[in-house]
């Protein structure tokens, strides 16, 4: 029993097979929007790469660009097809490529689908990679002048202006950190000395904040220093101190922006894969099994059937899975023609009988 | 003698009015560009407005929108007009507004001319413009709890951040500069007091300067506070740091920006006028080559077609003497014209019918 039979006549087969030329020619255009989508997230990663501790999630758009790249040509095959399918006598030069191409699609929209959920589930991988990198960003600012770290002061001032956001999670994590070099430290001065001395690893540490933390916002000048100390400034109430900085974390910040950005994607792909699946695919069924038909009928201008699947799911499920067992088969030693195998006429064999043989003595 | 005659044949004029058919298309589009670059330039003035005085500049944006939307309309007509030509019949339709309409459009390639010239002498009021806007701004920039100077701060930062510059000319205006709001003083403090009875008109000048000055490029935290004292931070010469702050001035470095932008779309609309002028030649040959196979009266014969027919002297002087006697409409003066209860002699010979003998004058008798 056939899954989703329809009959076709032949004016609807070759309507069929004009719709699905356009339809595919449309999907090469959604293709190049996949490919397009898939390189713009690779450069909005790349901006950022110094503040990631590894480029792990760059396989997400990779995904896109090649996903996106064999759209283009499994379409553009594809549109070719349905052009000639619209004539019986063409048709019969594409009928042995249109099942594989079919099966093809269909494990190509697999991939497109996986696309798609790889962009949602990818957001705990850039949390990691997101709270490693800005640490070490922020351990190597103070590090101008060493070389392969000394353009990180300015990436992270940049991005802290920017996204309006300081330090990891919050500003206090600048307390934690040397920011300031040796270079610029008075050694001589017996407060520095001392600051120095009273800490464990020996680092400068102090509760101020680079420049770039200032809000743009606040209503009175930046306070950098002595931020841990609100009664040494004048009138710095609750709401100068909610104003004064910026204070959503750097790592809370890039992580909106990125899962904004692939949350869009994700849901453009989603869309895409149903236009594939929905669409093309099945409507590229229908025609096939209908021209075989036809072509089984030996009329071209009969009505004939199309369908999913010829037998229901269950039963070609199972006869794909013999398929691939026989093809497992293939190579297993039973079969070896140097191996001696009795004859049928083994089972006309009659059992021997104890023959009394007189031995005379 | 006519200014550079060309001879048209038929085929020739057939495949004129084709090319200008298109180019007329063609020039709608660019009259759609210049539209939009002016509006364009317009909001880019607007964006920055609270940083410039009250300074009509507007008028150049404003030229250029409206030479956008007489550039579509009036190219929409020479299409009509040029797809019209092809067809003897059809252009007879047009035959008395052609005239009218290459007058205007040269009149309107002038106005085209002139808002390409205006771009590139913007400059000078531009800079006036925002050198007093700037000062005022940062005059302000402590206002932030009064209404109307209250986002001063905030644009003022986001400025000197975006466009990477520091005060009206260089960073040293803002030791000229009250920054700080008397709010967040703390009075009780000698050094404050000191400092405020020091200045003549009571303000609380320093050298330092507000966090946006600060360059990203440079290698050492940002030094903000006492700037001008060597002594007061470590390893630091104030005359040789050029890393420390921005060093250009906000004036120079918008000046730059729109400087830029005002020669990109200058050069734009110079190109615009070019096509303009060659379209409007086009037109002049057109009309002038089927006026002519009018008069010739052979719908399939050669024709001439000129850009003036007598020289440049002749045309000059035909024109000068219509608009004196357009001028000379209303004068009482005129002899000939006249107001018919004014005495005039007649100077023609009265004809007393066919014996040509004049009427007895009545004699009165007593």
């Amino acid at each position: 029993m056939a899954v989703g039979k329809i009959t076709f006549t032949k004016t609807e087969r070759e309507k069929l097979a004009e719709v699905l030329w356009l339809l595919n020619w449309i999907s090469v255009v959604t293709g190049a929007i996949l490919f397009g989508l898939g390189l713009f997230l690779k450069i909005e990663i790349q901006k950022w790469q110094e503040v990631m501790s590894e480029q792990g999630i760059l396989y997400v758009p990779h995904m896109l660009i090649t996903t996106g790249l064999a759209a283009c040509g499994i379409n553009y095959l594809g549109s070719k097809i349905c052009l000639d399918c619209a004539d019986t006598n063409k048709f019969l030069r594409w009928k042995l490529v249109m099942m594989p191409y079919i099966v093809c699609t269909f494990f190509f929209t697999a991939c497109v689908l996986a696309g798609a959920l790889m962009c949602y589930s990818v957001r705990s991988q850039l949390e990691e990679s997101l709270y490693l990198g800005l640490r070490n960003t922020m351990r190597f600012y103070k590090d101008t002048d060493t070389p392969g770290r000394c353009y990180l002061k300015k990436t992270l001032d940049l991005l802290q202006i920017q996204f309006q956001c300081c330090g990891n999670a919050d500003y206090r994590d600048w307390f934690q950190i040397q920011w300031v070099s040796n270079r610029y430290l008075d050694m001589t001065d017996s407060a520095v000395v001392d600051r120095v001395r009273s800490n464990v690893d020996g680092k400068y540490l102090m509760d101020s904040v680079p420049f770039s933390c200032c809000s743009t916002l606040s209503s009175r000048p930046c306070i950098q220093h002595n931020l841990s100390n609100p009664a040494a400034h004048a009138h710095y109430d609750e709401q100068s101190q909610q104003l004064n900085l910026w204070r959503r974390g750097c790592q809370q910040a890039l992580l909106d922006h990125y899962t904004g950005i692939m949350q869009s994607i994700g849901l453009t792909v989603l869309l895409i894969w149903l236009f594939e699946v929905l669409l093309v695919l099945t409507g590229v069924r229908y025609l096939q099994t209908a021209m075989e038909n036809v072509i089984r009928l030996g009329d071209p201008e009969s009505e004939s059937e199309g369908w999913i699947l010829e037998n229901s799911l269950a039963e070609t499920a199972c006869y794909n899975f013999n398929i691939i067992k026989n093809l497992g088969k293939c190579y297993q030693v039973d079969d070896d023609p140097n191996i001696n195998v009795p004859t049928a006429a083994a089972d006309r064999e009659v059992p021997s009988h104890q023959v009394r043989v007189n031995v005379a003595s | 003698m006519a200014v550079l005659k060309v001879k048209f044949t038929k085929t020739r004029r057939d495949k004129l009015a084709q090319i200008l058919w298109i180019l007329n298309w063609i020039s709608v589009v660019t009259g759609v560009i210049l539209f939009s670059l002016g509006l364009f330039l317009k909001v880019e003035l607007k964006k920055r407005e609270e940083l410039m005085a009250e300074k009509d500049i507007q008028y150049v944006p404003n030229m250029l929108i409206a030479v956008g939307l007489i550039a579509c309309v009036i190219n929409f007509l020479g299409g009509k007009i040029c797809y019209d030509c092809v067809d003897t019949t059809n252009f007879l339709r047009w035959k008395l507004i052609m005239l009218p309409y290459i007058v205007c459009t040269f009149f309107f390639t002038l106005c085209v001319l002139v808002g390409a010239l205006m771009c590139y002498s913007m400059h000078w009021e531009l800079e006036e413009a925002l050198n007093l806007g700037l000062t005022q701004a940062m005059r302000f920039y402590k206002d932030t709890d009064m209404p109307g100077r209250c986002f001063l701060k905030h644009t003022v930062d986001m400025l000197q951040i975006q466009f990477q510059c520091c005060g009206n000319s260089g960073y040293k205006d803002w030791f000229q500069i009250q920054w700080i709001s008397n709010r967040y003083l703390d009075m009780s403090k000698k050094e404050v007091v000191d400092r405020l009875r020091s200045n003549v008109e009571g303000k609380f000048l320093m050298d330092g300067v507000p966090f946006s000055c600060c360059n990203i490029n440079s290698p050492r935290p940002c030094i903000q506070q006492q700037i001008t004292n060597n002594s007061a931070h470590f390893n630091y010469e104030h005359q040789t740091e050029d890393q420390n702050l921005w060093m250009k001035g906000c004036r120079e470095a918008l000046l730059e920006y729109y400087t830029h932008l005002l020669q990109s779309i200058g050069l734009t609309v110079l190109i615009t006028w070019l096509f303009e002028l060659s379209v409007l030649t086009g037109v002049r040959y057109l009309q002038t080559s089927l006026e002519n196979m009018l008069r010739q009266g052979d719908p399939n014969s050669e024709s001439d077609g000129w850009l003036l027919e007598n020289s440049l002297m002749e045309t000059a002087r035909t024109n000068l003497s219509i608009i004196k006697s357009l001028g000379k409409g209303n004068q009482i003066d005129t002899a000939d014209n006249g107001d018919p209860n004014i005495d005039v002699p007649s100077t023609s010979k009265a004809h007393y019918g066919p014996d040509n003998v004049p009427p007895k004058q009545k004699t009165e008798t007593n």
